[in-house]
């Protein structure tokens, strides 16, 4: 689901990441001493930022934002929109019902009210969510903002033959069946024949959902759940100039090159709880070098990467020697692990699975991937930290980040005995060809698994053709791809918005499968069933626990890292944090200046 | 003259439609051979069976081949209409396609990057015509000397260093280091001074890899026609020896640079891809870059006609004034 | 062979050393070696000459001799635009019309090329520059030197091409080299090199690259326009039939120096030369058939680096064993004079050679 978020821009970073992980690790650990000196120059200091507010109090009204990147989004359009920052920054433009909370590290990641007046009133069944809006609230033209209108937003979602690209959930979870055809072949006059949501009046939505889904309002806070008006829909060509429900409009959009935000008058601050719309004006602008990019981050150009996905090898070596105290080193809530396909003897056997991760060299793997600071921890478990229910490094089945995290030879000798193959297998591991850090884990666990007498063949496939070629478990299984390398990150951050498609049966599909360890265990489907008719958060919490202990328990997985990355932040930069909303990227939306220019 | 200009006219023309053909075809049928479905490459990755039927029917990819051919060859003068999901697409002519990633006729795209792409090329020619012609006639008139010596070194780094070497160095010293330049692009319209800022590196960068290979050719040319005879009868009747140079001797010593310019300009026209990258421009080259990132194939098919027909223009270009320097040549 | 009616009055004594230049033309000592890789090459190695006003001098040789080295030395164009390359040695004197070129400012000598002395080349088509019309080129060369407007010049340019037998003048000084024949290209070279009036005309193999019907209309172009233009001619040729039709005297090169020199029928029928003997036996003759010729000279030019001691011509002569104590392989024989301003440069005494030609080669010719 999210794999596809990765920008070009974390290709190129990855790209030379391997070579300089040596010569960052230094640098990281020269300039360890001095977290907070960065004051001088007014930069908040090294992690300053990371899960909590830096210079929250510095904000000033006015001014201009100025966002870099080296990757424009897939598309402005709320409803086609997957890349994680357009998420972000879509908040700019686009209001909803509910939305993630301003606010740092795990709170962020809470749901807050934005266009209704409080969260949902959900039925004791959890299959009715009612919304009241708010007053006051209008688009870029001065008109109220109805409910009809984020009826018709989220209908939007159904025309996939039009506006392909963005998350489907909604569709998935008011609509299971597939029997709404999408506004543009709605044959109501209204276009609203959505049976699954109505609009009594223009202050009240009403969801019905088939099925009880307690992540349903996450999913509402996701932009494809954005009003959308009717007349102002221009369908497949909305990205390019989307109708504006939030605090700031588009001025002008020239795709690939700049994007400019102004100030939406007719936005009013006291009918959004959310956001403080600090800058006058947000200008986006594309760089295809990012190193140049970087490098024009640090002169002062700009104040960050719209991208949010860590700064080029080179200009990440510059900021860690001199401007430490610009550097944010959040967790990106993706996983980078190895998958191993159960339908490819011998991984049927758990043995065998767990031969290779006993065998495998976890130090090198992290290494593979940029080292502690550039590529993350070490991966020991799949739940993303960012996740409730996530227990990071303290949940470490088989020792991957202690005593084994170079690996254990023996361990691995003998679960293979027990897999009844004492002397070792022959196997095939597949790999993104696009992606060198990919690429570098895949010869680091080669090297490794050599010594307890596993002898794996690399396969580099073409990396744009990813879903046919391991999205298809009949081509995995035919080409013998016992270990596949790969990546995930949540579309939000709950266990169903990580790990539903990775490990429910239900998501093993003929083509565009992304059950690749082919998990068919009753349990974790059952964990699943009652994870989305549980309303209770703590419960939540709990199962969400309980399923990453048991995918980590059957052995399907081997995981790298807890991936993490370094963001600059410019120094006139206020009221700045990272946010698990999305993924451990700066929260756009209440970002301010120190210095209004 | 004028009989020359026509078949030459004619001659592009029949290129010009023998090159839409074979790119469509490239972009279009061999795809179709290899067993990749263009409707899925142009809805992306996560392609929605739905958005992929769709597709298929706003491009009439289920149409022959033929049918599709004479579409874009129709599109390309009356414009064209994409239908398909309940919405309707309307690319007016000239249509070079449109673009499904980014929703835009890729016409305006096209001439929104173009003129980018133009200064760029036109502003290193310019430089590289002055610094590396100017360098190649004095090494040649100073052969063996260490000037000579020494500009040919220098030429011959300049070909082998790679443009994102070069690019980089430059922005680190001059940019990010001295800070002389802020090498960020600015369009013509919003500041001649900041324009000009944007664009100095880039040319530099590029025309000091022209100028080497611009130097070289003319040191050899120069030196070659410095031998003919007609040389020595223009010092015979008692020319100034500037003169001789000046005028005679580069008279027939452009020849050759000028094919070498018209290949250049028209390669060059249809995007400096390493250039534009290093140094964030957004003419084509960039934005073809971006296109094969994103899978986005009908601004690849854009770009590359295009630049067929840049190389096809500078070609009858070169041809004409090749046909003014040479008077032999209006006879062929 | 056409009747040699002109006398031989400019060729004077050999001259030695210092002033008085009374000729209008007048070489000493003239020296051009060119250092190369393999060592000095010495095209012209001590070449003296004078030629008057209204006088034609041919210099006749092989290829190789020095005779095109000596026209180019004349014209100061061994040190014009000689770019990086290792410059020509030039020593000795030439006096033009009381200046002493080698010695004169270079750009004064520039401004006496195509006013005081022009040139015409072997290959017309390569000596004329194919870019530019054929006016044009003739307008430049007048203009360089009479600061007048292009349209009088390009109006002198039809005269001259009028009047060197190009028809249609007006709409042929429009067109390119390459839209000339061959003989036409050579008249319109003549044409620019005429349309100054110089004193002094360098023809270097004028006719060499043109069919033989045509080689014979240019000389007598050539030889009206002097009679016309009343200028000293020097015509560089290695066939001595060209010469007969026109020269005055006639200095014959061998190895970069002169091995004899006369009015024209003394050459041409009291030769004291070998070499000479050679040349005239090597001349097509139309009355002749092809196996009665005798055979010209055998073997081949001498390296001009290391020129063979002694007579340069030695190892080809027939008769180098004649002169006694083997002094034709040890000293190089100097001119010594062999009848009234006839010249020549050979160890062996009057008689034997008088003797050898009356006897052995003139019944051949």
């Amino acid at each position: 689901m999210t794999t596809q978020r990765t920008s070009g821009r974390r290709k190129q970073a990855m790209a030379a990441a391997a070579v300089v992980a040596a010569l960052l690790t230094t640098a990281a650990c020269g300039g360890g001493g001095n977290d907070n000196e960065g004051s001088k120059d007014g930069a908040a200091g090294f992690n300053a930022a990371n899960n909590k507010v830096a210079q929250a109090s510095l904000a000033k009204k006015g001014g201009t934002l100025k966002f870099a990147g080296a990757q424009d989004a897939d598309s402005w359009d709320t409803t086609r929109g997957y890349y994680g920052f357009m998420w972000n920054f879509a908040r700019y433009y686009s209001r909803q019902l509910v939305t993630n909370k301003t606010e740092p590290g795990a709170a962020g990641a809470e749901i807050t009210p934005d266009l209704a007046t409080s969260t949902a009133k959900i039925s004791p069944d959890g299959k009715t969510y009612t919304y009241t809006l708010r007053d006051g609230i209008t688009w870029e033209d001065g008109k109220p903002i109805t409910s009809k209108d984020i009826k018709y937003g989220i209908e939007r979602v159904w025309a996939q033959d039009v506006l392909s690209g963005g998350p489907v959930y909604l569709k998935d979870m008011l609509d299971p069946k597939g029997e709404y055809q999408g506004p543009y072949k709605d044959k109501s006059a209204d276009k609203l024949g959505l049976k699954a949501i109505e609009t009594p009046d223009d202050k009240t939505i009403v969801f019905k959902l088939p099925q009880a889904n307690s992540d349903f309002e996450e999913v509402l806070a996701l932009v494809s759940a954005s009003p959308v008006r009717q007349d102002k829909d221009t369908k497949s060509k909305y990205g390019l100039r989307p109708f504006s429900s939030g605090p700031y409009k588009f001025e002008s959009y020239d795709p690939g090159k700049s994007l400019t935000l102004v100030r939406n008058t007719e936005w009013k601050q006291d009918s959004d709880p959310v956001r403080k719309a600090y800058p006058d004006k947000i200008t986006v602008n594309f760089f295809t070098n990012a190193n140049d990019l970087d490098q024009r981050l640090i002169k002062g150009d700009f104040h960050l990467d719209i991208n949010q996905t860590g700064m080029s090898p080179q200009g990440r070596t510059a900021a860690l020697k001199q401007h430490k105290g610009n550097l944010d080193n959040p967790v990106s809530g993706y996983i980078r692990y190895a998958v191993f396909p159960q339908s490819v003897k011998p991984f049927d056997n758990i043995e065998c699975r767990k031969a290779v991760i006993y065998g495998a060299d976890h130090v090198s793997l992290q290494t593979a991937r940029g080292g502690p600071v550039a590529g993350g921890d070490i991966g020991t478990n799949m739940l993303p930290p960012s996740v409730p229910g996530a227990e990071g490094q303290k949940y470490d089945p088989y020792e991957l980040a202690g005593a084994d995290k170079n690996g254990n030879v023996a361990k691995a000798k003998e679960a293979l005995k027990a897999c009844g193959q004492p002397n070792g297998f022959k196997t095939t591991i597949a790999v993104r060809n696009n992606k060198p850090a990919e690429v570098a884990t895949a010869e680091s666990l080669q090297a490794s698994l050599k010594k307890v007498g596993i002898t794996a063949d690399i396969e580099q496939y073409d990396g744009s053709q990813t879903t046919g070629i391991i999205g298809s478990p009949a081509n995995v299984k035919k080409k013998g791809f016992g270990i596949i390398i790969m990546g995930w990150g949540p579309d939000f951050p709950t266990v169903q918005g990580f790990g539903l498609p990775l490990w429910d049966s239900k998501y093993i599909l003929d083509s565009g499968n992304s059950n690749y360890a082919l998990i068919n265990d009753k349990a974790i489907d059952g964990l699943f069933d009652s994870y989305v008719k549980e309303l209770d958060d703590a419960k939540k919490t709990q199962i969400a626990t309980d399923i990453n202990h048991k995918v980590m328990e059957g052995g399907y997985y081997l995981p790298f890292v807890f991936e993490k990355f370094i963001n600059w932040r410019s120094s006139d930069l206020a009221n700045v944090y990272t946010t698990d909303g999305y993924s451990g990227m700066y929260d756009f939306i209440n970002l301010g200046l120190k210095s209004p220019k | 003259m004028l009989a020359y200009l026509i078949r030459r006219l004619f001659a592009a023309a029949v290129m010009l439609v023998v090159i839409i053909v074979v790119v469509f075809g490239i972009f279009f049928l061999v795809p179709k051979w290899a067993g990749v479905d263009v409707a899925t490459s142009f809805v992306g990755k996560q392609a929605d069976p739905a958005a992929v039927e769709a597709v298929a029917q706003k491009l009439k990819l289920d149409e022959p081949i033929i049918v599709q051919v004479w579409e874009f060859f129709k599109g390309l003068f009356v414009g064209r209409t994409y239908a398909g999901g309940g919405d309707v697409t309307q690319c007016s002519a000239p249509c070079f396609g449109y673009s499904f990633r980014s929703e835009q006729a890729i016409w305006p795209v096209l001439t929104d990057r173009f003129p980018v792409t133009l200064a760029l090329a036109l502003g290193a020619a310019v430089l590289w015509l002055i610094f590396g012609v100017a360098a190649g006639v004095l090494s040649a008139l100073k052969r063996g000397s260490i000037w000579d010596r020494g500009a040919m070194v220098v030429a011959l780094g300049g070909v082998s260093l790679p443009i994102y070497f070069t690019g980089l160095l430059s922005l680190a010293i001059f940019s990010y280091g001295l800070g002389w330049i802020d090498a960020q692009y600015v369009p013509l319209e919003d500041s001649f001074t900041g324009w000009l800022g944007g664009m100095i590196l880039p040319w530099i960068t590029l025309a000091f890899l022209y100028a080497a290979m611009y130097a070289r050719i003319t040191r050899a040319t120069m030196l070659e026609i410095l031998g003919e005879d007609y040389i020595r009868t223009a010092r015979a009747k008692g020319l100034k020896e500037q003169t001789v140079i000046g005028k005679h001797a580069m008279r027939s010593t452009m020849t050759p640079i000028l094919t070498m310019l018209g290949m250049d300009l028209g390669a060059l026209i249809g995007g400096a891809i390493l250039t534009e990258t290093t140094f964030s421009l957004p003419g084509l080259g960039q934005a073809v870059l971006q296109a094969i990132k994103n899978q986005d194939l009908p601004i690849i098919l854009g770009v590359t006609l295009i630049t067929s027909l840049a190389v096809l223009l500078a070609n009858l270009l070169v041809d004409v004034l090749y046909a003014v320097i040479d008077p032999r040549v209006r006879l062929a | 062979m056409t009747e040699l009616s002109k006398t031989g009055a400019a060729v004077g004594e050999p001259v030695s050393g210092s002033p008085a230049p009374t000729a209008f033309l007048e070489v000493r000592d003239l020296k051009v070696h060119f250092p190369t890789d393999d060592g000095l090459v010495k095209s012209v190695d001590g070449l003296s000459f004078t030629l008057e006003k209204g006088k034609t001098l041919g210099i006749v040789g092989e290829s190789g001799s020095g005779k095109s080295v000596t026209s180019l030395g004349i014209m100061g164009l061994h040190t014009a635009g000689q770019y990086g390359k290792r410059k020509a040695q030039i020593s000795g004197e030439i006096w033009l019309d009381g200046t002493e070129l080698l010695s004169a400012d270079p750009d004064h000598v520039r401004k006496l090329r195509g006013r005081e002395m022009a040139m015409i080349f072997q290959d017309p088509l390569s000596a004329l520059h194919p870019y530019y019309t054929i006016g044009q080129q003739i307008v430049e060369a007048y203009r360089i030197h009479h600061d007048v407007d292009k349209k009088t010049a390009k109006r002198r340019a039809v005269e001259m091409l009028d009047r060197v037998g190009i028809p249609q003048p007006d709409k042929r000084v429009d067109n390119y080299p390459h839209e000339f024949s061959g003989g036409m290209r050579q008249r319109a070279m003549i044409a620019m090199s005429l349309v100054n009036n110089p004193e002094l005309l360098i023809a270097d193999e004028p006719t060499t690259a043109l069919d033989v019907t045509v080689q014979a209309q240019i000389l007598d172009l050539i030889r009206d326009l002097q009679k016309e233009f009343g200028s000293a001619v020097i015509i560089i040729t290695h066939d001595l039939g060209v010469v007969a039709e026109l020269s005055d005297d006639i200095l014959v090169m061998y190895g970069g120096r002169c091995v004899e020199r006369g009015p024209a029928e003394k050459v041409f029928y009291e030769p004291r030369h070998p070499y000479t003997w050679g040349l005239l036996g090597s001349m097509p003759r139309l009355d002749r058939d092809q196996q009665e010729r005798l055979i010209p000279v055998k073997g081949s030019p001498p390296s001009l680096i290391n020129i063979p001691s002694g007579c340069a011509f030695n190892p080809r002569c027939p008769y180098a064993d004649l002169p006694k104590d083997n002094v034709t392989r040890t000293v190089r024989p100097e001119l010594t004079e062999v009848g009234s301003k006839h010249w020549a440069a050979c160890h062996m005494t009057q008689e034997q050679r008088q003797r050898i030609w009356t006897e052995e080669i003139a019944p051949k010719l």
